[in-house]
């Protein structure tokens, strides 16, 4: 029992456990280290890759956390940082990938399946269902008999 | 039966799976054959000027590594990047040893003039200069790049890496190949001699 309420804890406790190693890797700056952590979730960990740079304990992954770190301090936007990570690393760093005709597909297959699904949803629903065929004579004669049973 | 609606309505989805299909038969042929890897990293600084990067210093008695060196060099540089702490490395070494040997003494007239340079990535001096003892000192040019800030302008993972560079006044050296793994006989022969013999 008490195993279990660990291990749950545990569990409530990780998607929010970042792999900062010491907390004077943070930045005094509450709102900057967020925008920091923002930035850094979405830039992939070459070292170990399904991980963000903030997850990771990879010391490249440390480096590049204090380069993001340092280029907010200097005033650098988001977008310019994003930038200087895909010039070393490519686009592959990205968790986020750019749209790109590359990409477009990607980025647009919701939109499309939205599209589609309700372009059939459309004609499904205002198609007025065929009328039934009239019976035929035994049909009728069937019918009938067994009306007349009750 | 006459082809109504219903039909090709159905063959829509029917197309789109045998699309994906095929998509991932060509995506496995690619992994077996070595073609397609879904892990390989990036390499966008290849065909472009040498990054501008920290001067790096060297072991005592040995040039080190600035990126003014890339401006005045005048015959083509392949920069391995490793680490005495780094395994792959130790597989690395004895071919960088030999290729060494063999560029100080150039047997084969085909054997194209390269320099051999090297970043040594994250490392004691005092490692790096027993490692260089023992793989008989290969490198001409050595920078020691003990916080990793110049492999990060390099685009550089891991360790071995290696890249090769062709002089161009213009940028002040080109990088032309930017390899993410060892070398090896096989990848010097398929990667880097094309380069060096297409070179003028």
């Amino acid at each position: 029992m008490r195993l279990a309420v660990t291990l749950l804890l545990l569990l409530l406790v990780s998607p929010t456990c970042l792999a900062v190693d010491t907390p004077d890797e943070m930045l005094s700056d509450p709102a900057l280290e967020r925008k920091a952590q923002q930035i850094g979730q979405q830039l992939r960990c070459l070292v170990c890759q399904n991980e963000s740079i903030e997850e990771s304990s990879a010391p490249l992954a440390r480096d590049l956390r204090h380069a993001v770190r340092q280029q907010l301090q200097q005033g650098h936007t988001a977008k310019e940082i994003r930038a200087w990570m895909v010039q070393r690393y490519g686009e592959f760093i990205r968790l986020r990938p750019a749209f790109s005709p590359a990409t477009a597909l990607l980025w647009l297959m919701p939109l499309l399946s939205l599209m589609v699904a309700l372009l059939l949803a459309c004609r499904f629903w205002y198609r007025p269902a065929p009328p039934p065929a009239p019976l035929t004579p035994e049909e009728r004669r069937t019918l009938d008999s067994l009306l007349k049973k009750d | 039966m006459p082809l109504t609606r219903r039909h090709l309505l159905a063959a829509l989805p029917s197309l789109g799976a045998a699309g994906l299909g095929l998509g991932f038969i060509r995506m496995l042929h690619g992994l077996d054959r070595g073609q397609f890897d879904p892990r390989a990293i990036n390499t966008p600084l290849t065909g472009q000027p040498v990054p501008e990067f920290p001067a790096l210093s060297s072991l005592p008695g040995q040039a080190g590594l600035t990126r003014e060196d890339f401006r005045t060099m005048t015959q083509p540089v392949l920069l391995s990047v490793w680490a005495s702490w780094c395994l792959p490395c130790v597989e690395e070494i004895p071919f960088i040893s030999q290729l060494a040997a063999s560029l100080a003494a150039p047997r084969k007239k085909r054997d194209a003039p390269l320099a051999l340079w090297g970043l040594c990535y994250k490392d004691q001096p005092a490692s790096a200069s027993r490692w260089l003892e023992r793989a008989g000192q290969p490198f001409t040019r050595l920078g020691l790049d003990q916080d990793g800030q110049a492999a990060i302008e390099w685009g550089v993972t891991g360790v071995p890496e290696a890249f090769l560079i062709m002089p161009d006044p213009q940028v002040g050296g080109r990088i032309v190949w930017h390899g993410t793994g060892g070398l090896t006989e096989a990848v010097y022969q398929t990667r880097v001699v094309p380069h060096l013999e297409a070179a003028p």
